[in-house]
């Protein structure tokens, strides 16, 4: 457990996530088996135990503390696992019983039956320091909430990977991952070269998705028209449905299982194929404003009004394979056509195809494109009609070609400090328009700027600051900042009740008087659906 | 059980007006009125009795001031001629009547000079703490338990998580780390006076004798003690140092400065903060600390628990911190305790640590 727990410290302080990526990759090269795999599986939080709650957890350690004490102390921590780590009471005794290894720590909660849980975790947290009784508390209460995703845990395994086999990518190991269980003991023999690749066509795992570069000016103009074919790009979440064996799991772009929190489509999922799409938020067919989708994201599970009011729904790019046939191998054509075979054939409920959008000349596009600003629509995608299912990011085959964004002249209202490198910078700001004579906040953005324009900005932001709380500074209304974004809807989080989109700096408008910025209502009338 | 434990239920005898009688909360702060001062006042007054020299105890402008030399000697330093009228020097141990009360100053281990106020009125022995700690520290004189009828302490740490470690095992993750990454600076936010001096000494202890860079609000103080007897090895000004001599430098700074733009000249700073609240992660974690070092000049819950065990004192007075806990276990322990809710102290240890942005909105 010392090891695992001397890890989870390092990863909890370390604030980079190259060196986050330092720690990983030093913890496989040098924990044995199955510990690292028990590590990796509670960092990609494919633990879990049923019994140990925090509220058994709480019981406990009211125990052997004084409960008045106990509940001060969690009030101030705000905590748990971390207040009881902290105020578990020491016997002096400790120092002669061995604290358990992590794999006795996962071996035994696995086997205990009902009842047992508590008594086991009593003598183990008798016999950890702090940093372990931490680590062992987080483990089995589920949620580690240490700052690291699981992509971000297997980017690190790739380039541990990299050491004995050069060719791995992370999406290698996305693609091997989800056929295998903790504690991966296969996956570790296959990236030290000791083994061949696990096999990954079996099961409901994910697959590496492919992904588009942005298009530029320059780029389309040395693009063929002819070799391309163009379809809206939907402004929801790219998902990829698995049904495979029985097995049924919707899975973020990222490869992160979100299927808890979308039973009215995994439902529905009857079939035995691999597909690719656009998860959105529909009522009748009719595709909701990304903020609707926004109430359903980051959940694990999800309430039956939740599911009355923002009905899920999937939106069909590609198909990666139908039953057992990998089609990731055929043009985009090809793949195209049994798309529209399998989604004829099957007729899934709450999914439907994405149209494809008939062109034969870019003008044509540039047109169709600044016209579409209905609901649900970003921009164009413009795929190479003889292009392979490829995984990553290759540049060519696909591209992604967003409307023109909008903008809107505001004025700065809070600043707050950055993250990391721009720790030291007031960097995020808060941004409002003038209703009447006051200014009332409509969004925040910390990019878009230069460094030397950051400078300026942090300077700026130290020289006009009016009232502090904490890391924010309140300013005057004094600098226009013009900001773009992608598009505007109504919100009831936000005080102007309306949110934007993908908001960034586009200017700084050190010429402009503030008086002259944008109304509330400019924005109103930007909102559309 | 001590002899003032035994014999006092404060307050019963009508011969021996109880301590709360003569020792009262005025907006000044404590007042001792039989001895018509007061005890680290938050505005001046005629008459102040000092514990020690940290900002919020030692306050410019008192007509009268009456502390340890030591303590004297750090608010000349700090406040120049804006100190105050008369200053008396009270070595430690040595008695002085002033008005009805019998005073002495008593070691109280929080930094160098600080002193616990002793007084003796009407049969009654009251002991103000002021800041005190009970381990080991190179930098002053120990903490001495002194029974008494009524113990006045602070609870800086008053919840039973804040239990620090030993100070050798912190000051070992600070080399350990500087080991790790020697292209890299490690900064160190400590408070200027005693954590400064005394992280140095731990490290002296540990073997580290290369020179330790200092923010320049650092330097008087560390100079100061140097001249009172504490060895501190090597020291040179951060302030003025090209980039390229910190490389892989120990740097001391004001926790404020850590993350701000001070800290920029330094080449991909490690951050650390030495101070007793880093003993809880997410706090750390939130102001962007990547090296947290559980090092403070306070007791921990444990020191504040031995310590009403050491003086024995049927009643207990918190003044500042987390009083709620400590008055909660003295309860419980059979010794009668409230709050003052004296106001006007602050945590030093956290005084100007930047908070860093979290995921809410402005407000």
């Amino acid at each position: 457990m010392n090891r695992f727990a001397a890890l989870i410290d390092a990863l909890v302080f370390m604030p980079s996530r190259n060196g986050k990526i330092r720690l990983l990759v030093e913890h496989f090269a040098t924990a044995p088996d199955p510990e690292r795999g028990w590590a990796l599986a509670a960092l990609t939080g494919a633990l879990s135990f049923r019994e140990a709650k925090p509220a058994a957890i709480r019981e406990l350690a009211a125990t052997r503390v004084d409960p008045e004490l106990l509940a001060l102390s969690y009030d101030y921590v705000g905590d748990l696992a971390e207040t009881v780590a902290l105020i578990w009471p020491e016997r002096p005794e400790r120092a002669n019983s061995l604290p358990p290894s992590l794999d006795e720590v996962v071996e035994g909660l696995r086997a205990a039956k009902r009842g047992q849980v508590i008594g086991l975790v009593e003598g183990w947290l008798d016999t950890l320091d702090s940093s372990g009784r931490f680590a062992l508390l987080k483990l089995i209460t589920g949620a580690l909430r240490i700052g690291v995703s699981a992509r971000l845990a297997k980017t690190a395994l790739a380039e541990w990977g990299r050491i004995a086999r050069p060719e791995v990518s992370v999406d290698d190991v996305e693609e091997v991952w989800h056929g295998l269980t903790a504690p991966y003991a296969e996956l570790f023999a296959w990236l030290e070269g000791r083994a061949e690749r696990p096999e990954a066509g079996a099961g409901a795992g994910f697959r590496p998705m492919m992904l588009s570069h942005p298009l530029e000016e320059e780029d389309r103009a040395a693009l063929d028209p002819a070799a391309y074919a163009a379809e809206w790009k939907w402004d929801g979440i790219r998902v990829q449905m698995v049904a495979r064996g029985g097995e049924r799991r919707l899975y973020s772009r990222t490869g992160d299982d979100v299927s808890g929190a979308f039973p009215d489509i995994v439902d529905h999922m009857s079939f035995d194929a691999v597909l690719d799409g656009e998860l959105l938020v529909a009522r009748d067919g009719v595709v909701a404003p990304f903020n609707d989708l926004q109430q359903r994201l980051n959940r694990k599970t999800v309430t039956a009004q939740m599911l009355r009011d923002g009905p899920a729904w999937v939106r069909l790019y590609d198909i990666l394979f139908d039953g057992e046939e990998d089609l990731r191998g055929l043009s985009f054509v090809e793949r195209r056509a049994r798309l529209e075979r399998w989604y004829e054939a099957v007729q899934p409920r709450r999914m439907d195809l994405s149209p494809m959008v008939p062109f034969t000349a870019w003008d044509e596009l540039v047109a169709l494109r600044e016209g579409a600003r209905e609901n649900g629509i970003e921009g164009l995608m413009l795929k190479r009609r003889d292009s392979a299912y490829l995984a990553g990011r290759p540049k060519g085959p696909w591209f992604k070609w967003k409307r023109g964004a909008l903008t809107l002249d505001t004025v700065m209202m809070y600043a707050q400090r950055g993250h990391g490198k721009r720790s030291s910078y007031y960097s995020d700001y808060t941004f409002g328009v003038w209703r009447g004579e006051e200014l009332v906040p409509v969004g925040k953005a910390y990019s878009g700027f230069t460094d030397a324009e950051l400078v300026e900005l942090d300077r700026w932001v130290r020289n006009h600051t009016t009232r502090r709380y904490g890391p924010v500074r309140e300013v005057e209304a004094g600098l226009v900042l013009e900001v773009a974004f992608d598009s505007v809807h109504p919100s009831t989080r936000h005080k102007s009740g309306l949110a934007m989109r993908f908001p960034r700096i586009h200017r700084i408008r050190w010429d402009k008087p503030a008086h002259e910025a944008d109304r509330l209502e400019t924005l109103a009338a930007m909102v559309v659906g | 059980m001590s002899a003032a434990h035994q014999s006092n239920q404060a307050g019963s005898n009508p011969g021996r007006p109880h301590p709360d009688k003569w020792i009262k909360v005025l907006p000044e702060g404590l007042y001792v009125e039989p001895g018509g001062f007061f005890i680290d006042p938050v505005r001046p007054v005629e008459r102040a009795v000092v514990t020690h020299g940290h900002s919020d105890h030692a306050r410019p402008g008192n007509r009268h001031v009456l502390a340890t030399p030591g303590t004297l000697a750090i608010m000349r330093q700090r406040m120049g001629e804006g100190v105050g009228g008369s200053l008396q020097a009270l070595e430690y141990g040595e008695g002085l009547t002033i008005g009805d009360v019998r005073v002495r100053l008593v070691p109280a281990g929080h930094v160098l000079g600080s002193a616990q106020v002793v007084m003796e009125h009407a049969g009654s022995r009251v002991v103000v703490s002021g800041d005190y700690k009970r381990r080991l520290d190179r930098t002053c004189a120990a903490f001495e338990p002194v029974p008494c009828d009524v113990f006045v302490t602070e609870a800086t740490f008053g919840l039973p998580v804040f239990r620090h470690p030993p100070d050798l095992g912190e000051v070992g993750k600070l080399l350990h780390s500087m080991a790790l990454f020697p292209e890299r600076s490690h900064v160190v936010g400590v408070y200027a006076l005693g954590k400064c001096q005394r992280l140095i000494t731990l490290l002296r202890a540990a073997g580290y004798d290369r020179p330790i860079w200092l923010h320049g609000a650092l330097e008087p103080l560390c100079r100061l003690y140097s001249s009172l007897g504490v060895e501190l090895g090597e020291l040179r000004p951060a302030t003025v140092a090209a980039k390229e001599d910190l490389k892989g430098a120990l740097v001391l700074a004001p926790p404020a400065a850590v993350a701000d733009r001070w800290a920029r000249r330094l080449a991909d700073p490690v951050v650390a903060v030495a101070s007793g609240w880093m003993r809880v992660r997410q706090r750390a974690r939130q102001r962007g600390v990547e090296l947290p070092l559980v090092i403070s000049d306070h007791a921990d819950w444990d020191e504040l628990c031995q310590t009403l065990e050491d003086v024995g004192a049927p009643e207990v007075w918190v003044t500042h911190g987390r009083e709620e806990a400590l008055v909660h276990y003295a309860t419980s322990r059979g010794i009668r305790a409230r709050a003052l809710a004296l106001i006007g102290f602050e945590d030093e240890d956290s005084e100007g640590i930047p908070e860093k942005a979290g995921k809410g909105e402005a407000p």
